[in-house]
């Protein structure tokens, strides 16, 4: 065999020199346009795991890496003015240049041919070889020549960033959080010797062109930046490496080999440097490489079976590393936190994290996390408390009503069925405002004779020690369905009722056609929930929830999807929101212990509602007196595209409380206490919807 | 968990009298069901019939569909099959349904699979209503068959908590259906569906010192559609039984309720063998 290696980066020299080794007798030839010495970057991070890898692949270069390796195990975050350090977290890293050197000797040792100082310009000029492997890195000329058959897509990241060194003595992977009039500037920086660390600095778009680094030359970036972290820097210096501004590229390619040619490293895939795995991710590409090559006669075989064996491990680091990208992209929004509160939700931000491994980690990081948590939710900030049981069991008050743990849940039917589960908040059935406002036949109607029901039940609930939140609702449009048990959004065969929407548009292809609500129906239908308010007070709930999600009538108001009507309650978000809004206005005017509103905060659906919308119909809501927000996903249309991942409704909830500023309940496949414990000590929900399963 | 096996309809030279054969021995062995699974454009029996010849010579095993292919089919007439076959065999029936994977079926069958996913959704929502509604009969027994729907995508799991009693899983190993099962538990609590969907998974084994590259040379011909891909899968095919027994525990403990096990070799001790190793 003939190989061409185009890049003398980590991917292509240790493939280079695993593939010559593997079969002495194959040519292996690699070529690059920079000389031997004359790297970009500083150091990188590895894990555990990946020195596992390297030792079984070359012992030899296992052994050299390991001797040049700095090893640390604490994580330190600046952040207003406190040092924040959480220990337990084994790192390595490693100077590239003295990697570089030590795979580039490797390659002599074994016989590769290196032509350095040449640079490629078409993979012709490599017609004799059987197989070409482009490790160019992320612009690199061979994904770009074949981007017809390996279909690339970039994404590019909002945020700035530069990659210096500086001569600051480190033992600790190290974050640092800085806000200036600019804007936010954060520092992710880690030893790789004793004496020299990588300095990255990441900032906003807009706080860099308001700092006037746009036009900065490179001395005057480092002139900006040692000043701003000159704390923390302590009088040393940040050293410059062709040491640009860029925005990240997150790369990801269909496939990632044609013909006889093949990409790795870089040049296949890219992940966030926030989780440093890079350099990582190429070299176990080269391994798994020349492992298929050597599985394989055939060679297409081999780069098949080498890309099955890849993609799907790149794949979850390239989830996490977007869900670490966008913590940093929007860590903003997690100014005002407490250090501790702060930290802990910097470590948990993919959700492989959690509580628990945490608290394996560094145990009295994360007690220290439950004592400030704990002393809040007594009333005690100044921490008095000196035993802590985890956040999901510390109390929470909402407005004037005091739960005694921070998990709610949704009762199906009977409340006490759930009360007995000992949750902090029990919510009601879906409990509806009018005859015509139910789901089903058996969704119950908000009458005299369910007030007395209603009353009994709460009682039994409170003995339990929960407290009950009454859910009203009116299903508009996904009204007059068969009870549960038969499936949901069946529409009624016998005994059906007349439907109610903002516009009419059926739910399911077989339910009814709703009438478009009238001005006279919008008016009843706020009398309507006012009505059930003012009678809800005399059953002792202890809260209201307003279902205004999941596609029923408020939330049909709200989106667009659903909501085409050209008067004052249609078009714009204000409009569509205008019946919400009056219903809420109207409720909150008679109710006055705590109000709380489901709301749809995404619709699974191009051209419904988004995130940021979600936002914004929150921020209303604060503003018209909701006490609470709780976010759910989906159910607008009947055809959507959902995400049932684990955790799926957390982020809506992050965001509306982060943002607003406005309690929430987060929702959606929340399944453990670990689970519970991580999104409220991480700040992202005030409680928790346990999923009963 | 239960476990049943699949009847080897998509093997090459399965006669009918080795189809009822299996059936027969399937029925007297420790399985709980048999499966079949649906192509077109394939040399394999189709699912009904293949069922119907099983349902003809046994009276106690379940007949699950794993799955059909619903959008390549008359809705109305897959209604009728699936009540026919079900009340023929006296309720025996397990209909899996989806939307399927393989483009070539749906050229075979003259039908459009864009937009397939949608009108998967309206089948799924007609069908309980012809069988309830008794204008197209059989009339079933109870409320019809046990109705199942497959699929990886989050609408495919949606229409399944709207519509099913429970989920199909296409395959792979253990973590793979955990992971399925686990949103498809997120998506039928969210829509509001009481208690739980009954969840199956399946799996491939050859057993003996027979032809193994002949099973995988099967599995790679099968799912060659899969690119790449097929290559894993026949890799993943159950050879020993130490395999089975991980393989079976792996499902059990990730709450699989019945665990179908098909075969890659169309030999009657395949039937044996299995019985062996999971009793
Ligand atoms: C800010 C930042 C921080 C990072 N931190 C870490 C970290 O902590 N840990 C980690 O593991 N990874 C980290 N990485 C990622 C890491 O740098 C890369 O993922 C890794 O270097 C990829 O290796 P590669 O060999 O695929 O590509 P590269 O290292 O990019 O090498 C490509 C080589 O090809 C050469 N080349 C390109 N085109 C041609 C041509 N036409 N002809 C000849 N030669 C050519 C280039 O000169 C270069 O030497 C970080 C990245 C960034 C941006």
């Amino acid at each position: 065999m003939r190989y061409a290696v185009i890049g003398g980066g980590p991917a292509g020299l240790y493939f280079a020199l695993l593939a010559k080794k593997a079969r002495p007798g194959d040519e292996v030839l690699l070529v690059e346009r920079n000389p031997p010495d004359a790297t970009f970057g500083w150091g990188v991070v590895f894990s555990e795991e990946t020195l596992g890898a390297l030792r079984d692949a070359d012992y030899e270069t296992y052994t050299e890496i390991q001797n040049s390796f700095a090893r640390w195990n604490a994580i330190d975050i600046y952040y207003r003015d406190t040092r924040i350090r959480s220990r337990g977290h084994v790192f390595t890293g490693i100077s590239r240049k003295v990697l570089l050197n030590i795979l580039q000797r490797r390659c002599r040792e074994l016989g590769v041919r290196l032509a350095f100082e040449r640079e490629v310009h078409e993979l012709a000029e490599f017609e004799n070889a059987d197989l070409i492997i482009g490790a160019d890195g992320i612009n690199g000329l061979v994904r770009r020549t074949l981007a017809g058959s390996l279909k690339p897509a970039l994404t590019l990241h909002p945020t700035k960033y530069v990659w210096f060194g500086s001569d600051l003595p480190l033992d600790a992977f190290t974050f640092i959080f800085r806000r200036n009039y600019h804007g936010l500037f954060q520092v992710h920086a880690y030893p790789f010797d004793a004496r020299t660390c990588t300095f990255i600095v990441e900032c906003p778009e807009d706080a860099w062109r308001h700092a006037g680094l746009e036009s900065a030359s490179e001395a005057e970036s480092i002139r900006y930046c040692e000043a701003l972290f000159a704390p923390e820097l302590d009088g040393r210096r940040l050293m410059s490496n062709r040491s640009l501004w860029l925005n990240f590229q997150t790369l990801k390619q269909e496939a990632w080999h044609a013909g006889n040619v093949v990409v790795l490293g870089d040049a296949a895939h890219t992940a966030h440097f926030s989780i440093g795995s890079g350099t990582k991710l190429a070299m176990e590409d080269s391994i798994a490489l020349v492992d298929a090559l050597r599985r394989h006669r055939d060679l297409a075989a081999a780069l098949n079976d080498y890309e099955m064996e890849r993609q799907p491990i790149v794949e979850r680091f390239q989830e996490a590393a977007l869900e670490s990208a966008s913590y940093f992209e929007q860590v903003g929004r997690y100014d005002g936190f407490d250090p501790r509160q702060f930290a802990f939700n910097l470590l948990t931000r993919s959700r492989r994290i959690t509580y628990v491994n945490l608290t394996q980690r560094d145990p009295g990081f994360v007690r220290g996390v439950d004592t400030w948590f704990g002393a809040m939710a007594a009333g005690s900030p100044d921490g008095a408390m000196r035993l802590s049981p985890p956040p999901m069991f510390t109390p929470f008050r909402l407005g004037g009503l005091e739960l005694a743990n921070r998990v709610a849940s949704q009762a199906r039917r009977d409340l006490n069925a759930t009360a007995q589960t000992g949750t902090g908040l029990v919510i009601s059935q879906f409990v509806a405002v009018s005859l015509d406002g139910r789901v089903t036949p058996e969704t119950p109607l908000f009458d005299l004779l369910y007030q007395d029901h209603l009353r009994g039940e709460v009682e039994r609930a409170h003995q339990n020690g929960s407290r009950v939140a009454l859910q009203l609702a009116h299903a508009g449009r996904r009204g007059s369905m068969r009870p549960s048990s038969e499936g949901i959004d069946r529409p009624l065969r016998e005994g059906a009722w007349k439907l109610v929407a903002p516009s009419p548009i059926a739910y399911t292809p077989h339910s009814a056609l709703p009438r478009e609500a009238t001005a006279r129906d919008i008016a009843h239908l706020v009398k309507l929930f006012e009505t059930a308010a003012r009678a809800a007070a005399s059953c002792s709930v202890d809260a209201i929830e307003l279902n205004m999600g999941h596609g029923y009538l408020l939330a049909s108001f709200i989106s667009p999807l659903t909501n085409q009507r050209r008067d004052d309650y249609g078009g714009s978000l204000e409009n569509r929101m205008r019946l919400p809004l009056e219903v809420l206005d109207a409720v909150r005017a008679v109710w006055e212990r705590p109000l709380m509103i489901r709301i749809s905060a995404g619709d699974w659906m191009p051209g419904g509602v988004e995130l940021d919308d979600a936002v914004a119909i929150a921020a209303m809501l604060k503003t018209h007196g909701a006490d609470l927000v709780h976010p759910v996903m989906g159910q607008t249309v009947w055809e959507s595209r959902p995400d049932y991942r684990r955790l799926f409704g957390v982020p809506a909830s992050d965001r509306i409380r982060n943002e607003v500023g406005i309690p929430t309940l987060a929702d959606g496949s929340i399944a453990t206490a670990d689970d519970v414990n991580t999104i409220l000590a991480a700040g992202r929900a005030d409680l928790c919807l346990l999923d009963a399963g | 968990m239960k476990i049943g096996i699949g009847l080897p309809t998509t093997l090459a030279g399965v006669s009918g009298e080795l189809l009822t054969d299996w059936a027969k021995r399937a029925e007297s062995g420790p399985f709980s069901s048999l499966g079949v699974l649906d192509r077109i454009a394939y040399e394999n029996y189709e699912p009904f019939v293949a069922l119907a010849a099983a349902a003809a010579v046994t009276r106690r095993i379940r007949l699950a569909t794993m799955i059909v292919i619903a959008p390549l089919r008359n809705t109305a007439l897959l209604a009728k099959q699936a009540a026919s076959l079900d009340a023929l065999s006296a309720g025996r029936l397990t209909l899996g349904l989806a939307v399927g994977a393989r483009g070539e079926d749906y050229q075979v069958a003259d039908v459009e699979p864009r937009g397939r996913g949608r009108r998967f959704a309206e089948q799924l929502e007609a069908i309980r209503d012809i069988w309830e509604a008794g204008r197209i009969g059989p009339k079933p027994a109870g409320s019809g068959p046990q109705l199942l729907v497959g699929g990886s995508s989050g609408e495919a799991l949606a229409r399944m908590a709207r519509y099913g009693d429970g989920y199909m899983h296409g395959g792979g190993p253990p973590r793979a259906f955990a992971g399925a099962a686990t949103r498809a538990l997120a998506a039928w609590s969210d829509l509001g569906r009481p208690g739980r969907p009954v969840t199956w998974g399946m799996g491939y084994f050859a057993l003996g010192d027979g032809p193994a590259e002949a099973a995988a040379q099967y599995l790679r011909h099968y799912y060659a559609f899969t690119g790449p891909f097929a290559e894993k899968i026949a890799a993943g095919n159950l050879t020993s039984p130490g395999a089975i027994v991980d393989f079976i525990r792996g499902y059990e403990d990730a709450g699989c309720d019945e665990l179908i096990l098909f075969p890659t070799i169309p030999s009657i001790d395949q039937v044996e063998r299995l019985a062996g190793v999971i009793h």
